[in-house]
């Protein structure tokens, strides 16, 4: 009795997952979340594991993101070691084969993006180096048009009953961002060079994208807080050479750059980083025009 | 490669001719369109070596150019005290070109994943560590209190990779302070089950309650609370196969059982063919908003001991556990970074029967701790624990024994405070009021834990 009813239970567990005929996608990042959105429409269903308001880089395997990662189709997450300190347990717990390394299902958008800032040498008496490279691709809008493709390519390779609409919706996609991103290089064009201080070294891919200048970051090593001395010297630079703002991620803490904002007499801006991150921040499009208005609001006479 | 199999061709057609001279009976037309051709042949070659040597050429200048230009855009800069020096200013870099697709990144090529963790303690305490007792629990090897003094608390090194698509090996060493060598952990995993399952055969701690299955350089405190101690010697692992099944569910369901040897505490000597422990276990969890998170458990540990000799103390029969745990984690918006909250306690209730140094026994335990640590703020956090432990009245044979609580409920107060250099160095000062024994004793561990080697992922 006890048995029978045990395989009618996994049988229609088994018969309920496959009824599932949208592709179930986990994604690490909101943006990734966001352009998994884009590219899947009504055909995928997307959990984001983490919110704009969270570090990516600790992030806890709790028991809810385990439960999601076992139903999943397949991972959409940054790599390059973001995600080192909690993906692979969650991976592992889940119990998913579809989501080990190496497997289709396991989808890591660095991958298909020239990484900015690879160390020379690995040494954690650097900081919290990344061996790959910087892993915060997303903070340059034409990262997310490269990862699109292989993403929706990807899509097509997991559930290939819908690879035209997949197709389709990236060529529908392509064709709207790169429109946006003319609009925003364009709107960006006066804060070209502008001098900026930055709390975390997460920002390369956007200071490379709009052409700003960085002038000092808030961290004597990445993810090492600043102690007073190295502020104080932080302050010394920015009177040699000053900026015209600070900024940083919507989830870090304020203090460091509220400290140097106060003293260096510059605003202390908040960027959303992420989608989610500010209220403004709703998709992956509001995500940069919200990210271009704070920063030229910062700088108006 | 087309010039490579030209070259071949003129070769071979070489041989042959020098192969046909001696034999005259090629006609001279034939010698004559054979010369012809190697001589197109050779023209053929010529051309596409002066063509081969004008693009080296070519390639040479632009990389002496690229390689100027490189040390153009960044100069080095002569720095007197490295020290003093402010991150130097990044220089907009050329917009990033589309990368050939690289593989993702695995923990080190081939070679397995090597970790080592090194734990090292100073401990004072008012009483002699080595006569600490506490009344009505018989200890295992591992659960005294740490020596006086400087020592080096257990070393780990820890080797993991994936053997195949199909599952993963994982080794973990420790080295004892008294230069002995134990095997802590070494089994192989499953990592392509499907239906979410998942086992792992070979020596492993048990998923029984909550910080069992963590290693001690992962738990919050020092040293294990009290119902661990003299209830699982600090920690159940043993020799065995667990497997676990993950429910298809909305929430976080799993089920787990275990099978083992039985050599372990309060096991002992490996009863019924070595099959002498069982385990089963349930762990629920999920997220109760933004900010905080919980992870429910309730397993049952059976063990069997024959002849488990303790400190002189023999007992056979056996043992059953039960524990139920409760974790909840909070941070603002889930956001750890700057500070957050773990709260955990668990309840522990067991039962031993059989024969204690000859003498019948049926005698029930129960025991509890809670415990809560504070992130204040980044790197530094506080916890408070309190744990206790009570037993049955002994049978009258057996008063003054081990067994005998002499009618005090053994319990201990702790306070700790922490420090991370990062998330690899953590420093913490642990003052502890044991009141386990009959007198109170005062105690302080000061102790470092670092880790080396590959970023490892934590577990809830």
């Amino acid at each position: 009795m006890h048995k029978l009813f045990f395989a009618t239970f996994v049988a229609s567990v088994a018969f309920a997952s496959s009824a599932h005929a949208e592709l179930s996608v986990f994604a690490c990042e909101p943006e990734w979340g966001a352009l998994a959105g884009e590219i899947g429409g009504d055909k995928v269903s997307v959990y984001s594991a983490t919110t704009g308001a969270q570090d990516p880089h600790q992030i806890q395997a709790r028991p809810s993101l385990i439960a999601k990662a076992r139903g999943a189709d397949v991972a959409v997450c940054t790599g390059a070691e973001l995600e080192i300190g909690w993906l692979p347990m969650i991976a592992q717990q889940s119990a998913n084969p579809k989501l080990q390394p190496g497997q289709p299902g396991l989808f890591e958008a660095s991958s298909f993006v020239q990484l900015l800032e690879v160390p020379t040498r690995l040494d954690r008496a650097d900081g919290d180096v990344h061996a790959a490279g910087n892993p915060h691709i997303q903070t340059d809008p034409r990262n997310i048009l490269i990862v699109a493709k292989p993403l929706s390519e990807r899509f097509a390779e997991l559930d290939p009953a819908n690879a035209a609409i997949y197709a389709a919706r990236y060529a529908d996609f392509a064709k709207r961002w790169t429109a946006a991103m003319a609009k925003w290089t364009a709107e960006a064009a006066s804060l070209k060079g502008t001098p900026i201080a930055v709390q975390h070294a997460g920002w390369v891919y956007m200071f490379n994208w709009l052409g700003l200048k960085q002038v000092v970051i808030l961290e004597p090593k990445p993810s090492v807080p600043a102690s007073s001395g190295y502020l104080a010297q932080v302050l010394e630079t920015l009177g040699r050479q000053p900026a015209k703002m600070v900024i940083r991620a919507a989830y870090q803490d304020g203090r460091p750059s509220e400290f140097i904002a106060e003293r260096a007499k510059i605003p202390a801006i908040v960027l959303p980083f992420t989608v989610g991150g500010t209220d403004e921040a709703k998709d992956l499009f509001s995500l940069y025009d919200d990210t271009i208005k704070r920063l030229k609001d910062a700088v108006k006479p | 490669m087309r010039t490579s199999h030209s070259v071949l061709c003129a070769f071979a057609l070489g041989v042959a001719a020098s192969a046909a001279s001696p034999v005259q009976a090629a006609g001279d037309e034939d010698l004559a369109a054979i010369r012809q051709e190697m001589k197109a042949l050779r023209g053929d070659y010529e051309s596409k070596i002066r063509e081969l040597e004008r693009r080296l050429k070519k390639a040479e200048a632009r990389a002496d150019k690229s390689d100027a230009a490189t040390a153009h855009a960044a100069p080095q800069p002569a720095m007197a005290d490295a020290q003093a020096v402010v991150q130097p200013v990044a220089e907009a870099a050329p917009p990033p070109p589309p990368a050939a697709p690289r593989a993702p990144a695995s923990a080190n090529a081939f070679n397995p994943a090597i970790s080592v963790i090194l734990n090292g303690s100073y401990a004072a305490s008012e009483d002699d560590p080595g006569l600490a007792r506490v009344p009505g629990f018989v200890l295992g090897d591992e659960a005294g209190l740490p020596d006086r003094g400087f020592s080096l608390g257990e070393s780990e090194l820890a080797i993991t990779a994936n053997v195949d698509p199909y599952f993963l090996a994982n080794l973990i060493v420790s080295l004892g302070n008294d230069d002995s060598i134990a095997v802590e952990e070494a089994n192989i995993q499953s990592t392509s089950l499907p239906w979410g399952f998942t086992a792992k055969v070979g020596r492993f701690f048990s998923g029984i309650g909550y910080l069992n299955e963590k290693h001690a350089h992962a738990w919050d405190f020092v040293d294990a609370p009290l119902p661990y101690r003299v209830m699982l010697g600090n920690q159940y692992g043993d020799d065995g196969i667990e497997v676990r099944w993950l429910a298809p569910t909305d929430f976080f369901l799993e089920f787990g059982a275990e099978w083992y040897r039985g050599d372990s505490f309060p096991a002992g000597n490996a009863d019924d063919n070595g099959s002498g422990t069982i385990a089963a276990f349930v762990h629920s969890g999920g997220d109760i908003d933004d900010s905080s998170s919980f992870l429910a458990g309730l397993s049952f540990l059976h063990t069997k001991a024959l002849d488990r000799d303790t400190g002189g103390d023999v007992f056979t029969g056996s043992d059953g556990l039960g524990i139920a745990s409760l974790v909840y984690k909070w941070a603002p918006n889930g956001n750890a970074t700057v500070t957050n909250l773990v709260v955990n306690g668990e309840y522990f209730f067991g039962h031993e029967d059989g024969t204690f140094n000859g003498v019948p026994v049926d005698y029930a335990r129960t025991g509890f701790y809670v415990q809560g640590v504070y992130q204040f703020m980044p790197r530094w956090r506080f916890g408070v624990r309190y744990s206790e432990v009570e037993t049955d009245a002994p049978p009258l044979l057996l008063v003054g024994s081990a067994l005998d609580d002499m009618g005090h409920t053994p319990r201990s107060w702790s306070g700790m405070l922490e420090y991370d250099t990062s998330e690899f160095g953590r420093f913490r000062v642990e003052y502890t009021l044991d009141d386990a024994d009959l007198q109170t004793n005062n105690e302080i561990i000061a102790a470092y834990t670092v880790s080396i080697g590959p970023h490892g992922a934590h577990r809830f």
